[in-house]
């Protein structure tokens, strides 16, 4: 080394040095000009790409969901509201962090392998890879606790609270308001893009009854709100937000108490009952008994729950106020005796010699009327208020026979028969009114004179709703005026006009003696129902039917012994009430319970009691004998003692008015 | 101080230094260089807290580092540039042993074995290599004939092999790059034949295709592949390019604010407070900030050559230039990859990114800077 450095030759060395230095210097600013280029670049000349870049990556817009609109009963009473409901949601975009989450997310909270395939199958169908996925719906104060306190260990987990249909009447009302549900794949697939708008904040949707038929007016309109999300999606905070409009809010002619009452009568039953406020075709009681608890539908029931529900053989998924059809039997002879007056086949008093049977001319089938088999004898002299009163078929058979069947038919258009009534709810059935163009086309066989007897007492292939029923009697009770029956009478702060189907003019005599008919059916000497109207606090009318449940042979003896409790003739009964003036018209349908007049128009006759008297039931309260509801006695009770006061105080009064004249005189 | 240099000392030269000359060669310090670097440190830690998500205790963590850095710069600043020279085969022979040490006992990190623990405390002896290597290149080389012949440049490409080669192995091509370069730097100021260097390029061009095919790891291959179309894989690998890219644009020519970067607060920008911080100071801070900054590197730089240039001895001129322009290196490396000219190769940005071994290696060099710079003023040239 030190033989070397002194051959070294410094200043060269020096030299060259700086000469490196120089090429390195230059070699510096020429890469040192890249790098600022390449910035200027980016941040200068592309400044604009990648600051919207950056704003998209930063803001995301989000669908504010509106407030579904409210459901109230004509008193104010809350029939639908909406509740809070924890949903937990899982961020991931990385399938092993995924499955890490989800092991801890097992040991913490219930999950179900059905649960899963639903995520994976919404994690599918996710527009966007940071979209949240709902992983389980309902989470109890606790599971939130549970996830909450582990929170730091689960990225990309959140708990939302989203609000949620609740029925606190629970199956109360399951029929008329139905449920909201998760909107299905097949809805979604069926929207137009302004719905998928409407909806994209949205995660239920109407399924059935009002809720699903005035779904327009109760989802509102939907807002959205501009938000800073991190990388993970988690949103930071609001930046600006178009508030959403809350829906409507619907006000209903129902009557929670009525519906109660309507329900406890018809506990430990099967069957429907209708009430109809006869001036406006308004709904105020419907009820198809058994039913169920909506609130099970609205996150999502679950499996065996559904099947628990839909194989109950007292089938309570089944709608039979709007979907069950019957023949109407004997409660369309006022309808029937109606018709012979107006088209002048009879008149008031015209009256015909029953014998308990009946057989059409030239025809050697006899048709026997009911009393027939009770007392071997027939009904005697019935004219048309007395053959209603007393439901004998013979005047009916003949009255029908001699009028026909297109009159009949096309008199039935007057109450609506065969016909859809227009209630707004959805899943109607029409039943059926048969007419000669009717059968040929449903049977392709010609009209019979049998077919004309079988009507004129509404069996045969005569089929209607209790809904109808309904509709038939509120019409008779307005004197021919026939509303669409509606269950909403206001949405938000606009009442909705009552619609007027049709109107039948005809003599008020014709109404009378009708009237008169059905008031002797609940208050006459003879009247099939009589004994419903004990204690009665105001006059009704009425009329009782009989449905067969399965045709019974020529000659055959009916036995309801021998037939299975499940083939009984179904007990139908229509009513209104104060027959003076009516306010309300009620139709019952009790399936397999046989008497109409003694099983079906109790019910009819507790629901006049209640809305006419206020003698409403609790749902589990006990149901009185008829006559003695606890109410009408406390209000006996109260009349009497206020009676007693009132003479008490008119006693005192002049009492005191006799020593103040005596004073005066001892004064003077 | 040797007796000889006391000797040589120029008494009529004395009265010309001014008082803070003397100050700043009493206490080996370069002041200039000093006010520079604190610049740095002051920038560093305000983009570091805005950076780490404002994390005090990152910053806190970060400053302590700072404080042994500057600790360890006035003192490797003490240290006689020819004690250093002396000393050289051994820290040669030590990193290199360290480094063995750690493809044996070491900690692996993120599918890379680079760090060493002794005792409680944790370092990666890749970064001693990154001054122990020029430092005997540089030593190896005063003491020959220069420009050198062939077979020195032999003997010193095998002195830079070595640790090259052990440092890919951890693997950690980003510093083996950087360790590599700070050799060769030595190797081309000290006069290496432009024969030579031009022959070198051809035979790396050559090289290329089986380095892509043998000897480079999948996930290197991909950070290549990567650079050149990050769009090919926007939520893997090129995420990061993607999102970075965005940032430094987004920034602008003023930037969005301090604390105010959305990319880096909102965690799009992976690696935000290490390798990537460029990308958080351009978008807050825009091209004028990347510019200041620029600026003061720049200063840095060519305060350091301007010390090679005035180091009288060939062993600190050699050293001084070799430190200057890998410090260049690593601005330029981590800013170009960082913008995405060039593929991901783990080089943080030297005294802004968060990281203490490689601060305190970065301020080891500075000290050396700084006692080649207060050395030369005492050493009477030969030429006298």
């Amino acid at each position: 080394m030190q033989e070397e450095q002194q051959f070294k030759d410094y200043q060269r060395e020096a030299k060259l040095f700086r000469n490196r230095i120089l090429v390195m210097a230059g070699f510096m600013l020429i890469l040192a000009s890249t790098v600022v280029y390449r910035y200027y670049d980016l941040q200068i000349v592309n400044h604009e790409e990648y600051a919207t870049q950056s704003e998209r990556n930063r803001v995301h817009v989000q669908p504010v969901p509106p407030t579904r609109g409210l459901i109230f009963d004509r008193n104010g009473e809350l029939l639908a509201d909406n509740k809070p409901s924890f949903t937990l949601y899982v961020i991931s975009n990385n399938q092993a962090e995924l499955d890490i989450t989800l092991d801890l997310l097992k040991t913490l909270i219930d999950i179900t392998p059905v649960d899963l395939e639903k995520f994976y199958k919404a994690k599918k169908q996710r527009r966007h890879a940071l979209d949240p996925v709902p992983l389980r719906y309902r989470l109890t104060e606790e599971e939130i606790a549970r996830v909450a306190v582990n929170q730091h260990l689960l990225e990309g987990v959140e708990v939302n609270a989203e609000l949620v249909r609740n029925y606190p009447y629970r199956d109360l009302f399951a029929h008329v308001i139905g449920y909201t549900g998760r909107i299905s794949e097949k809805e979604v697939g069926a929207f137009t893009p302004e719905q998928v708008q409407r909806y994209s904040g949205t995660h239920s949707i109407g399924k059935n009854g009002i809720e699903r038929s005035y779904e327009d007016v109760l989802l509102g309109q939907v807002g959205s709100q501009n938000v800073e999300t991190n990388a993970r999606g988690r949103v930071m905070r609001v930046l600006d937000r178009i508030d959403p409009k809350q829906g409507s809010d619907l006000h209903l002619y129902l009557d929670a108490r009525l519906q109660e009452t309507a329900t406890a009568v018809m506990r430990g039953r099967r069957g429907a009952v209708v009430a109809i406020d006869v001036k406006t075709g308004g709904v105020l009681a419907a009820v198809s008994y058994p039913s169920f608890d909506p609130n099970l539908f609205v996150t999502g029931i679950s499996v065996p729950n559904y099947r628990a529900l839909n194989q109950d053989i007292d089938t309570p998924l089944f709608n039979r106020f709007l979907q069950a059809q019957y023949p109407p039997g004997s409660t369309v002879k006022p309808v029937m005796g109606l018709a012979g007056l107006y088209h002048g086949f009879t008149d008031v008093n015209r009256a015909i010699a029953d014998r308990g049977f009946y057989t059409l001319p030239g025809s050697s089938r006899i048709y026997r009327d009911w009393i027939l088999a009770k007392t071997g004898g027939g009904h005697g002299m019935v004219n048309l208020k007395s053959a209603i009163a007393e439901s004998c078929n013979t005047y009916f058979w003949d009255l029908g026979v001699r009028m026909g069947i297109d009159h009949m038919s096309k008199f039935g258009s007057h109450f609506g028969l065969g016909m859809l009534t227009g209630i707004d709810i959805p899943s109607e059935r029409k039943g059926v009114w048969p007419s000669r163009e009717w059968k040929r086309g449903a049977k392709g066989q010609a009209w019979y004179p049998g077919d004309t007897v079988n009507m004129s007492v509404g069996q045969g292939f005569v089929l209607m709703t209790p809904i109808q029923l309904a509709v038939m009697t509120a019409t008779i009770a307005n004197r021919g005026v026939r509303y669409r029956p509606q269950f909403v009478r206001q949405i938000g702060d606009q009442p909705l006009a009552p619609i007027v189907e049709s109107q039948l003019e005809t003599k008020s005599e014709y109404w009378d003696a009708i009237y008169e008919g059905m008031a002797e059916v609940m208050h006459g000497a003879r009247g099939t129902a009589r004994r419903v109207s004990e204690r009665a606090e105001y006059r009704m009318a009425g009329k009782s039917g009989t449905a067969q449940a399965v045709g019974i042979a020529q000659n055959a003896k009916y036995n309801s012994a021998l037939l299975k409790e499940r083939h009984r003739d179904h007990a139908l009964f229509i009513a209104f009430a104060p027959v003076e003036a009516p306010q309300i018209a009620v139709a019952v349908m009790l399936e397999n319970a046989e008497g109409g007049s003694s099983q079906a128009a109790p019910v009819a006759r507790a629901m006049m009691d209640a809305h006419l008297l206020g003698y409403y039931l609790g749902q589990d309260e006990f149901v009185p004998p008829l006559g003695f509801h606890p109410a009408a006695i406390i209000k006996r009770a109260n009349n009497y003692i206020a009676e007693r006061k009132a003479a008490r105080e008119a006693q005192a009064a002049a009492q005191s008015s006799a020593s103040v004249s005596s004073a005066a005189a001892v004064g003077n | 101080m040797s007796r000889q240099d006391f000797l040589r000392r120029m008494p009529e030269a004395a009265s010309a230094f001014s008082r803070r000359a003397r100050l700043a060669e009493r206490l080996h310090i370069d002041f200039f260089l000093l006010a520079l670097l604190m610049a740095l440190t002051v920038i560093g830690l305000l983009v570091l807290y805005s950076a780490s998500g404002h994390n005090l205790l990152s910053v806190e963590k970060q400053a302590t580092f700072f404080a042994i850095a500057y600790v360890t710069m006035f003192t490797v600043a003490q240290i006689p540039v020819d004690f250093m020279r002396r000393m050289a085969p051994f820290a040669y022979v030590g990193g290199v042993i360290l480094l063995v040490a750690v493809t044996i006992f070491g900690n692996v990190a993120m599918g890379a074995q680079r760090w060493l623990q002794i005792g409680g405390f944790r370092f990666q002896p890749s970064e001693i290599m990154k001054l122990a290597l020029p430092i005997a290149i540089a030593a190896y080389l005063s003491g020959r004939f220069l420009p050198p012949r062939f077979k020195h440049v032999v003997a010193v490409l095998g002195l830079i092999g070595v640790p090259t080669a052990l440092i890919i192995e951890q693997p950690d091509l980003g510093t083996s790059i950087l360790v590599a370069t700070s050799g060769i730097m030595v190797l081309f100021f000290s006069g290496l034949l432009w024969r030579y260097i031009a022959a070198a390029v051809v035979i790396f061009l050559a090289s290329l295709w089986p380095i892509w095919h043998f000897m480079m790891h999948d996930y290197q291959r991909q950070r290549v592949l990567t650079m050149l179309d990050p769009t090919q894989d926007p939520l893997g690998t090129g995420w990061n390019i993607i999102q970075s890219k965005t940032a430094i644009g987004s920034g602008g020519l003023s930037g969005k604010g301090w604390m105010e970067g959305t990319q880096s607060r909102l965690d799009f920008l992976p690696e935000g407070h290490t390798d990537f911080i460029i990308a958080v100071m351009s978008e807050e801070f825009g091209l004028l900030g990347v510019l200041l900054l620029l600026t003061i590197y720049a200063m840095v730089i060519i305060r350091g050559l301007m010390i090679a240039v005035n180091s009288q001895n060939t062993f600190g001129r050699l050293l001084a230039a070799s430190i200057s322009s890998t410090f260049f290196v690593y601005v330029f490396v981590n800013m170009g990859m960082v913008s995405g000219m060039l593929p991901v190769v783990g080089v943080p940005l030297p005294l802004i990114s968060q990281g203490g071994t490689a601060i305190v290696a970065l301020f080891a060099g500075f000290g050396i800077l700084m006692a080649i710079s207060t050395e030369k003023k005492r050493v009477m040239t030969p030429q006298g």
